[in-house]
């Protein structure tokens, strides 16, 4: 629910920034990704869990993917501690939002506990974006405010409408998980170590998924991840190690690179 | 009762690294390899997690209306269409192919 946020293309537009104009912005991500609650509540709730189990969800984790992916877990007979594993490491990404975010926004002690709680993709997406601090901050609480009312509102709302329609198969919304994962991960496919990290994890998620219980194949699958790392810095060695004109070719294509540019916020986007 | 035990537990996890990134001095975890390590994480999870709500269920691997429905998706989101969009393509498509009887 993240890689529309076609704004950031207008930072450079100079220092100031009139606050109309980022609350516009903010709440046009706010608005569009609220509303795909509604996808959540509906997934949650054709997964077997109750309407208060759903909104507890949207209410206390707040994190779209993770929430995803732990009714996803618990649908397919995961037990709980595995599913919320794996929910966790998803969104261990948020901790690096924060620590750019904790910098732009320069926020008093007191309030952090209160504003880590919408440290999420989008806030930090639009925050990134923003010019001034001034401007950071409108758009951080602007973002946060109307994405959490109305990913909490469509996610009652779709979880009422699931048990309206009753089988959500037949409806095909058992597809809507997938495609929100699908347009979560394209964006982050930049280079051939994210699409090696992505091929590698479809294969031991699905490889491993009739020999292990429900819930750890994810987890190992996660192990590409460290694994496409190592490989990477091998490779790189051996690359520096060479010729100082590198051939180009599946070596020589990707410069070691120490990752300045890619942070955890790009990711969201 | 097992539900809310996985709901509190991600909840309380997914808050305290929310807040941890907040409060934790930005030099202790901003090494190279850490957050490359975070970058790369989610694209393995979200392609594992992407994979096996396609083409399982429970055990089993199947190949049912859901993948042409990820299919459409995909197309979708080649072409650039709003988040809502490509989840919309996905479950019509996977929709219309079951009451075809796919």
């Amino acid at each position: 629910m993240t890689q529309h946020i076609a704004f950031t293309d207008q930072t450079a537009e100079g220092t100031e920034k009139p606050d109309a104009a980022v609350v516009r912005d903010a709440l046009g991500v706010g608005v569009a990704v609220g509303l795909s609650g509604f996808a959540f509540g509906v997934t949650s709730a054709g997964s077997g869990l109750g309407l208060l189990q759903t909104c507890a969800l949207s209410l206390l984790v707040f994190t779209g993917a993770s929430q995803f992916a732990l009714v996803g877990a618990l649908a397919a007979g995961g037990n709980p501690f595995t599913a919320a594993a794996g929910a966790f490491f998803l969104g261990v990404r948020n901790a690096f939002y924060g620590l750019r975010l904790s910098q732009l926004l320069a926020l008093p002690r007191a309030v952090r506990p209160f504003a880590a709680h919408w440290v999420i993709d989008e806030t930090t997406a639009v925050t990134l974006a923003q010019p001034t601090r001034r401007a950071a901050r409108i758009g951080f609480t602007v973002t946060g405010l109307s994405l959490y009312a109305l990913w909490n509102l469509t996610t009652l709302l779709g979880a009422l409408g699931a048990e309206a329609i009753g089988d959500t198969r037949a409806w095909g919304l058992d597809a809507a998980g997938p495609a929100v994962f699908l347009a979560l991960l394209a964006p982050m496919l930049k280079t051939a170590t994210e699409r090696a990290v992505a091929g590698l994890a479809v294969l031991l998620g699905l490889g491993l998924l009739p020999v292990l219980p429900a819930g750890v194949p994810v987890l190992v699958a996660a192990l590409a991840a460290p694994l496409a790392l190592v490989a990477e810095s091998r490779r790189g060695d051996r690359a520096d190690g060479d010729t100082p004109a590198d051939p180009p070719g599946p070596d020589g294509r990707r410069a070691p690179q120490d990752t300045g540019g890619t942070s955890g916020a790009e990711e969201g986007r | 009762m097992n539900i809310w035990i996985a709901i509190i537990g991600t909840a309380v996890g997914c808050y305290a690294v929310k807040l941890a990134g907040l409060l934790v001095p930005g030099h202790a975890v901003e090494r190279p390899y850490v957050r490359r390590l975070a970058a790369l994480l989610p694209v393995a999870l979200l392609a594992a997690l992407t994979a096996q709500q396609t083409f399982a269920d429970g055990h089993t691997l199947m190949l049912d209306a859901r993948a042409a429905g990820l299919g459409a998706a995909a197309v979708a989101l080649l072409l650039r269409a709003p988040f809502l969009l490509v989840v919309a393509a996905a479950v019509v498509v996977t929709a219309g192919l079951r009451a075809l009887g796919g």
